[in-house]
């Protein structure tokens, strides 16, 4: 099993709901966010593109952050969903230097959060909070190790990037084109 | 690569909080509040959002505490799909937000000086009962007004009413979708409603003039967008502005701002000429093609080229895309349209493309609505009316079908020609301050009040200017009205209280049944408790509030007429002729052009740009500025300029600067600037709601810029009362000039 998700940038209009939910769901403080919306605009006008992306912690085959924690707080959970122990985090902060994609925050509960592709709710048979909740359904999850999951179909027929993939982390959050 | 924070930044500038990147100063570890690990089951109770007017069915959960902790989406509901926006997602905020209005207000110093007083119920609801009966002593009840955005209206409109009067406005008609109904009613006989019966889902061809949906976050209207894109569908986007859905479109057209209506009346030329129009359709149902074949020729694309800067192939190619897609195609009708003071005649451009496509009752253009109705509690009948607005504005805005916000506005202030005016406002859910243009003649009025009460959740500019604030308790926190707006089936849906409502703030039932007591007025609220109205209304369609509890949103079969026109249907309109009027007998009668006529409009002069304004998805009006959720990922808006016009004044992302109009008005805060070649060179871009001079609001106060307080030229639709906005222009100051300082 090995979860991962793909945002269309094609229907993603950046509103910002993925991370109302998620700081809902999950109790993150005011303040800070597990995921976040980019707009990126090239050209000049008016032959102009816009790239709207929700992004994320990438759940990384290779993460960075779980090599360099020095407590094993950071580790890879089922499904490939790398995880904070927040007991065994000392908040030394390596994990949010080392992430190219700086998925990650300083609690103020005194440890490092990030996003956890909503483990708790995956376990109970649901989508993640960003996924559930997105008003364009522009967000896919799924198991890659399922040809028929929802995320594996969309993957399979639609153009798709990662981001920053020569940081060489084998990212599995995918932006379709 | 620059990290996400700035890229935030970018797209959302100033999100407070969020830059910190240090982990210095964390404490030992806590446990979180809610361990998500251990989640069970957490009770839930039905609401509709009041975040905005969309109206969303949903969940309220309660964590272990019992304290609010999420709200989701309920699926039945064909507002949201289960899916609430990120503003009914954030309506958590509104409830834990710690600047609420928390007990009744009196005011003690002149009015608009913020000094109040705090007040128990009783003696607020007394003098605000005694002042509505000296009030109807004195001038006759009609002399008050009810302003109303929001459920709460409905129950101090019936207050209104069996008081005596029926001036009962809300700004949502005379200051946004006023203009599109009337001209929808002048050709169809029937209006757009609100959730709009656009039947995107199934659309092939969607145009969209000005009209930015994904930033405006009418919920249910951009997921059936993301549906149509999905299939494949073409979107036309005509904005000055490249949009969020503008990115999305197959064509996009710049166009120069204040010209649509050429753009409009060029494609139905086109169309026609080429006899790409539904033949059949236009034979059957409508009345006056002839007349408008003749009309629009002078209006070719090399003509239009010239005024809306559109490269004629592309005209030619757009229109062509709309016929291929007839009848399943969309020119949507808008929402907030009140631009430049011939919005009736722009819409009805709109609605007689539609027409000649074919789209009005066909799947993928308009479908036909269906409601659910509630019979009212048993009361008394109302009492005759007496005065309306109507009479202060002899021979005008006739064709208006609901009253005038701005109308009733300007018939407060005193003027030799009318035989009286307003004394007394009732302003519920609506900031007039910021919602109707022109402030200083709206302060002018509330000067001339002998009676200002504001009922809201929030303080605001108005609630400063009031003589008695209503703290009125969230739509978390109370029973309303049952939803029963149109769409493709008739629903109700059920809002109830998920927690008692906080400090002494109260619902508008209870407001309204109080001062009907103290008036004399007890039976028209009749009902012992909200629960008992309810329950009764319910039991008269086959429900109950026990069932609705249960299941939040209740879905009726529709009646004997099909959602879309049967094939060879002949269909009644109900209009003049009984036919869809391209050419309107309606205005013809009232000296209006009856079909519409391309006029130009002002120009920014030298050194000056066009004041656009517009929606962000994450924020409604200038209501959700202070939530603290939403607040987190907005806190100001930004003054966008094209690069073009950031070299010519030496602007860089981020320089603060003050906004003057033409007419000398400079903006109270400064803004920041955005650096975009998202928008033209000869406009500024704002999103509306912002800017907040309440300093009670301790996150919006000060943040960001009201575009509204910039618009101070008002063109009025003659047709009905319209108050079109977009004619002002802004300049740039780099200080703020110390003579301009307005109290």
């Amino acid at each position: 099993m090995r979860y991962a998700m793909a945002v269309d940038t094609r229907k993603c209009v950046g509103c910002s709901d993925c991370v109302v939910a998620c700081q809902t769901e999950n109790s993150v403080p005011v303040g800070y966010c597990r995921d976040w919306v980019v707009e990126v605009t090239d050209g000049t006008y008016p032959q102009l593109q816009t790239e709207i992306r929700s992004e994320r912690c990438n759940q990384c085959g290779n993460a960075p952050c779980v090599r360099c924690c020095p407590t094993g707080s950071s580790h890879y959970a089922d499904g490939g969903i790398v995880l904070v122990k927040p007991r065994r985090c000392i908040g030394c902060g390596a994990c949010i230097t080392s992430c190219p994609y700086d998925a990650r925050y300083p609690h103020p509960d005194g440890y490092v959060d990030k996003c956890t592709f909503c483990i708790h709710l995956i376990k109970r048979g649901q989508q993640p909070s960003c996924v559930a909740v997105c008003p364009t359904r522009c967000i896919y999850f799924g198991d890659m190790d399922d040809p028929n999951s929802e995320v594996s179909r969309v993957l399979s027929h639609r153009r798709y990037k990662s981001l920053i993939p020569e940081a060489g982390t084998d990212p599995y959050l995918y932006f379709l084109l | 690569m620059a990290n996400r924070r700035d890229f935030i930044k970018i797209s959302f500038t100033g999100v407070a909080g969020v830059a910190a990147t240090g982990i210095t100063g964390c404490k030992m570890f806590t446990p979180s509040p809610i361990d998500p690990f251990s989640v069970t089951q957490y009770s839930r109770t039905p609401t509709y959002c009041e975040v905005c007017f969309w109206k969303c069915a949903g969940w309220v959960y309660k964590n272990q505490e019992g304290k609010i902790w999420k709200i989701e989406g309920n699926h039945e509901d064909m507002n949201c799909n289960g899916r609430l926006c990120p503003r009914g997602t954030g309506g958590v905020g509104m409830y834990y937000d710690e600047d609420r209005l928390r007990k009744p207000l009196i005011r003690q110093g002149e009015r608009g000086s913020q000094s109040f007083r705090e007040a128990e119920w009783d003696e607020a609801l007394d003098l605000v009962a005694g002042r509505m009966e000296k009030l109807a002593d004195e001038y006759g009840p009609e002399c008050l007004a009810l302003f109303t955005h929001g459920s709460g209206g409905t129950y101090f409109g019936d207050l209104l009413r069996a008081y005596g009067s029926v001036n009962i406005a809300a700004p949502s008609y005379a200051q946004c979708r006023g203009p599109r109904e009337v001209a929808f009613i002048a050709t169809f006989g029937d209006g757009v409603e609100s959730p709009e019966i656009t039947d995107i889902r199934d659309t092939r061809c969607l145009v969209l003039i000005g009209s930015h949906l994904g930033e405006n976050m009418h919920n249910g209207q951009v997921q059936e967008m993301s549906d149509a894109i999905d299939k494949g569908a073409t979107i036309i986007t005509v904005d000055p502005r490249f949009s969020t859905v503008a990115a999305k479109s197959r064509h996009w057209l710049p166009i120069r701002p204040a010209t649509d209506l050429a753009l409009l009346l060029t494609w139905i030329n086109i169309i026609i000429e080429e006899e790409w129009y539904d033949k059949d359709y236009v034979e059957r149902y409508t009345y006056g093609f002839d007349n408008l074949r003749e009309h629009v020729k002078p209006y070719t694309p090399e003509w239009a080229f010239g005024i809306t800067t559109i490269d004629p192939s592309v005209i030619r190619e757009t229109a062509r895309e709309m016929a291929k897609a007839s009848p399943a195609v969309i020119v949507h009708p808008g929402r907030h349209v009140t631009w430049y003071g011939d919005d009736t005649q722009r819409l009805r451009a709109v609605a007689i493309l539609n027409a000649i496509l074919g789209s009005w009752g066909r799947r993928g253009g308009f479908f036909r609505p269906a409601y659910a109705s509630l019979p009212r509690y048993p009361a008394p009948p109302f009492p005759e009316p007496g005065r309306t607005w109507r009479e202060a504005f002899p021979d005008k805005y006739r064709l208006a079908d609901l009253a005038l916000a701005s109308a009733i506005c300007e018939a407060t202030i005193p003027s030799h020609d009318r035989e009286c005016n307003f004394k007394g406002w009732i302003v519920n859910g609506t900031n007039l301050i910021e919602t109707l243009p022109d402030q200083r003649k709206t302060v002018e009025a509330i000067q001339n009040l002998d009676l200002l009460v504001v009922v809201d959740t929030m303080p605001a500019a108005i609630t400063g200017w009031a003589d008695v604030v209503f703290p009125e308790c969230t739509y978390l926190e109370r029973y309303d009205i049952i939803r029963t707006g149109p769409h493709r089936k008739p629903q109700i849906a059920l809002r109830m209280p998920a927690t008692e409502p906080l400090y002494e703030s109260k619902s508008a039932w209870w407001m309204a049944k109080e001062l009907a007591n103290r008036l004399g007025l007890g039976e028209y609220f009749a009902a012992a408790s909200q629960e008992e109205e309810l329950d009764w209304q319910l039991r008269q369609i086959g429900s109950s509030l026990e069932e609705m509890k249960r299941i939040g949103v209740k879905t009726y079969a529709r009646g004997a007429e099909d959602i879309y026109f049967g094939s060879d249907e002949d269909v009644l309109f109900p209009t003049n002729s009984g036919k869809i009027e391209l050419y309107s007998t309606a205005f013809a009668a009232e000296g209006f052009d009856p079909i519409p006529q391309y006029t130009p409009h002002e120009e920014p002069p030298t050194g000056y740009y066009r004041l656009n304004y517009g929606r962000a998805p994450m924020h409604t009006f200038g209501r959700t500025a202070n939530n603290p959720n939403l607040a987190d990922l907005m806190d100001e808006n930004a003054i966008w300029v094209n690069p073009k016009v950031a070299r010519e004044w030496g602007l860089e992302n981020n320089r603060e600067v003050w906004l003057m109009n033409q007419d000398g008005v400079v903006s109270s805060f400064p803004g920041r600037i955005r650096v975009t070649e998202r928008i033209r060179w000869d406009s500024v871009y704002l999103v509306h709601g912002f800017g907040h001079t309440d300093k009670r609001l301790t996150r919006a106060y000060g943040r960001g810029v009201s575009d509204n307080e910039l618009i101070t030229r008002v063109h009025t639709d003659p047709i009905m009362g319209g108050t079109g906005m977009r004619g002002n222009f802004v300049t740039f100051l780099f200080k703020r000039p110390e003579s301009e300082v307005l109290s």
